[in-house]
């Protein structure tokens, strides 16, 4: 055994060197961004004492004379409504492209389209997506649906995509044996045995669009609590405000996060 | 009887469509959602984009401009995330239940975290826009937040998925906890964890511009100088560069998950 | 029903025994204990198969004895020093010094056939060491070694999810060996291989208890392979002990008692071993 007292030499593996650049690359842009950004000369210090002692009014002391509990709840269900429009202008958009995109129901070229165009979708900042359509719309509701539903496209399309491709290529082989044309295939088939993935990806898309809905009536002056929560704290500086407004946001948030996370679970289980 | 299957079927389809159009009808009264001009603007918005929203040389001259916002932007995405990744691994340790002290730390983290992630975003930044006023310490800061919640959840899903196998045989060879850490859980999880501080790069570079538009700062704020005053060949000059920006880092992120994972 | 043993050409060891296990009881929530006074003592270098239908306590009893499981009650005590009052620095000290082999490998799957065997060092380290990885070139060289013993030079630094069952668990032998025990636990060591690498294995493990001296409790599913290979058999059923002897002296009576009604397929099955 005295040819194993030299240990042989290590071969170096691809991936950990790739982990290890990445990490050291990720860890020296930071520094290198927290030493050279430019943080507009704020004290600091004062800064975090001043957010601290804001976080404790809006945490300790919702309240607010504008905006009642009730109307307050009434602005989230119109965000609410917001995030299911999107949501389901986006599903159904989804659904075709979904089939187009999947590499078991359509010729290679048609699926690298699809993707690619998806992708470029997504690309775009969906608050970008929802003023470049206010041009023609107006700044409002109409323009924030529109918007949104691009992501919300983009987004499903990938998901549909692969729920189809789960599906057994055989099953498919059968019912075109049996002479079944593509659209029976797809109804018969493809849509019935993924059906309660796509609901599930679809409900995990309503739980992002409610955030979007969120942002985009801070942003975009689509109505809902967002544009409450935007004029509290950039119009009337009413801390007491912000506090009930984040407060019910948090809580239909965490409920959709919870009845998401369930979703979540039927997909992992099945897949 | 067979008979029976199609007529719950038929009935079980009917209910699923008739509570979709109704919920669509409440959304579009209560939203005051205009579904002829949402359908019309579609069409106008692509026939005004391919009259007005491209770059002419007047916005080209201004590159250099929005590449430096840009890179901004960009730096300050990555700083975020990465700090919060640092701080999101320390807690996932605390709350993963393959890693965690006591099951009152995993409660606690778990609960953390959900705060941290549910507080939209651009309520982050409203928040910290007070104190922070006007500057990328607020747009880091808020995305720092969200990114720290997601991450935090994320990780965890990730530890608590991968398996406790190699955690028993280290624990019976005697070794400690921070070896136990160090040698079977990262070398096991750190794939998968590096998968999703990239996707949250993605995620915050493109919330960036969300958070720039509300703080004033950064790529966002350039957007919408240009937007308010009608500048559009230089706003879709920066919506291109974003979108190279995104895809390029996509694509670096994809070509890095293929050999990682 | 303490029978010692006694093979030809190996010592009878004098003084205190290695491992002494007294009436260990450990019940989980409610029913039935998983283990119900267990009782019975292993020598140096003493090879100890454990036998039983599936849920009679093995795999508890085993974690019991280096408190990966915490017993109820009852004592366990290793090298003359008790188990249960050892603090947690000490329980480290004595897991290192006892190793362990599982069913399904426990081996951090992405890292390499190499690094995975040092891991058996883990447990005399200290914490900054151990948690950095550091390993002296000493312990590599001893790693190498041994991962040549067990026939895996070639893959010194193949991730171990590319490889076999047989060359896991080989892995996983090597990883014990490292910690240089006195004793190994081993889990169903065999229970996920085909019948080659089984065999293998089992020889394998018969070599390093004899030639290093290290005692071995096996957790077995196959009665034939507890003949073939051990010094001694333990028979448990429902948490209790119920034989304890050679491997001669289990006669069909004895399996029928050890395993109720599974019995009769397993009787053939050493009928057919002994006809070979």
């Amino acid at each position: 055994m005295t040819a194993l007292q030299q240990i042989p030499g290590r071969p170096l593996r691809k991936e950990k060197v790739v982990i290890r650049l990445l990490l050291l690359g990720l860890a020296g842009t930071t520094i290198y961004a927290l030493a050279t950004l430019d943080f507009g000369g704020i004290d600091m210090a004062e800064a975090v004492r001043d957010t601290l002692a804001n976080l404790k009014i809006i945490f300790l002391h919702p309240g607010g004379p504008r905006l009642s509990f009730l109307s307050a709840l009434e602005e989230v269900i119109i965000t609410l409504g917001l995030a299911f429009l999107t949501t389901l202008f986006g599903g159904i958009i989804a659904l075709f492209l979904g089939l187009l995109g999947a590499q078991n129901l359509s010729p290679k070229p048609v699926t690298v389209v699809v993707m690619a165009l998806v992708a470029l979708i997504r690309a775009v900042p969906t608050i970008l997506w929802v003023l470049i359509f206010a041009v023609a719309a107006g700044l409002g509701s109409t323009a924030a649906v529109v918007g949104m539903t691009f992501h919300s496209i983009s987004y499903l399309t990938k998901a549909y995509a692969e729920s189809f491709e789960d599906l057994d290529r055989s099953v498919i082989e059968a019912l075109k044996a049996s002479g079944a044309n593509w659209w029976q295939i797809v109804f018969q088939a493809v849509i019935p045995s993924s059906f309660s993935y796509l609901l599930s990806w679809t409900f995990l898309r309503f739980e992002i669009n409610f955030a979007n809905a969120v942002a985009m009536g801070a942003a975009a002056g689509a109505s809902g609590v967002g544009f409450d929560l935007f004029m509290a704290s950039g119009f009337y500086f009413d801390l007491r405000e912000v506090g009930l407004i984040t407060y019910i946001i948090l809580a239909f948030a965490m409920a959709l996060e919870a009845a998401a996370t369930r979703a979540k679970g039927r997909i992992k289980h099945a897949g | 009887m067979p008979a029976d299957i199609f007529v719950r079927r038929f009935n079980n389809g009917l209910v699923f469509f008739l509570s979709v159009a109704a919920l669509t009808a409440g959304s579009i009264l209560i939203t005051q959602y205009d579904v002829v001009a949402g359908f019309t603007s579609i069409a106008k918005a692509f026939a005004w984009g391919a009259r007005n929203f491209y770059p002419d040389h007047h916005a080209m001259a201004r590159l250099p401009e929005i590449l430096r916002k840009l890179w901004q932007t960009v730096l300050m995405s990555i700083a975020a995330t990465t700090v919060a990744a640092i701080f999101a691994a320390f807690m996932a340790m605390l709350g993963s239940r393959t890693t965690r002290f006591n099951a009152l730390s995993s409660i606690l983290v778990r609960g953390l975290a959900s705060v941290f992630r549910n507080i939209p975003l651009v309520a982050w930044a409203m928040i910290l826009m007070l104190a922070f006023s006007q500057s990328l310490v607020t747009g880091y800061l808020a995305l720092f937040f969200g990114s720290f919640g997601f991450l935090t959840r994320a990780f965890i899903e990730t530890v608590d998925e991968a398996s406790l196998d190699a955690v028993e045989a280290l624990r019976a060879t005697g070794a400690g906890y921070f070896a136990i850490i160090f040698q079977a859980v990262l070398p096991s999880c750190l794939p998968q964890m590096v998968s999703w501080l990239l996707f949250m790069i993605d995620t915050n570079i493109r919330d960036a511009t969300l958070v720039g538009l509300l703080t004033g700062t950064g790529i966002g704020f350039t957007f919408d100088l240009y937007y308010k005053s009608f500048h559009f060949h230089e706003a879709s000059l920066v919506v291109i560069m974003i979108v190279i920006t995104i895809i390029v880092i996509e694509m670096f992120s994809n070509y890095v998950r293929r050999i990682i994972l | 029903m303490t029978q010692v043993s006694q093979f030809p050409g190996r010592p009878l060891l004098s003084g205190r025994p290695l491992l002494e296990v007294s009436q260990l009881v450990k019940r989980y929530d409610a029913g039935k204990p998983a283990l119900d006074g267990i009782s019975f003592s292993i020598r140096k270098g003493e090879f100890v198969s454990v036998i039983g239908p599936s849920g009679a306590g093995k795999s508890t009893l085993l974690r019991c004895i280096n408190r990966m499981i915490e017993a109820t009650s009852g004592e366990v005590s290793f090298e003359g020093a008790s188990v249960g009052l050892l603090d947690r620095k000490n329980l480290k000290r004595l897991r290192s010094k006892i190793g362990m082999i599982f069913q399904h490998y426990n081996l951090v799957e992405r890292l390499t056939v190499i690094e995975n065997v040092l891991h058996g060092r883990l447990g005399a380290k200290s914490t900054l060491a151990g948690a950095a990885g550091h390993y002296s070139r000493e312990e590599k060289r001893q790693a190498t070694e041994v991962i040549a013993m067990l026939g895996l030079s070639d893959h010194l630094y193949q991730r171990c999810d590319r490889l076999s069952g047989g060359q896991k668990q080989r892995v996983g032998i090597a990883r014990a060996l490292l910690q240089d025990p006195r004793m190994i636990l081993c889990d169903e060591p065999i229970a996920s291989l085909d019948p080659n690498a089984s065999r293998n294995i089992m020889e394998q493990l018969k070599r390093f208890s004899q030639e290093m001296d290290i005692a071995l409790i096996v957790n077995l599913h196959q009665v034939n392979v507890a003949c073939k290979y051990s010094d001694r058999i333990l028979g448990v059923n429902a948490g209790r002990l119920v034989f304890d002897g050679r491997p001669e002296e289990l006669t069909p009576e004895k399996i029928s008692q050890i395993y109720g009604a599974e019995s009769r397929s397993l009787t053939a099955e050493l009928g057919e071993q002994y006809a070979s």
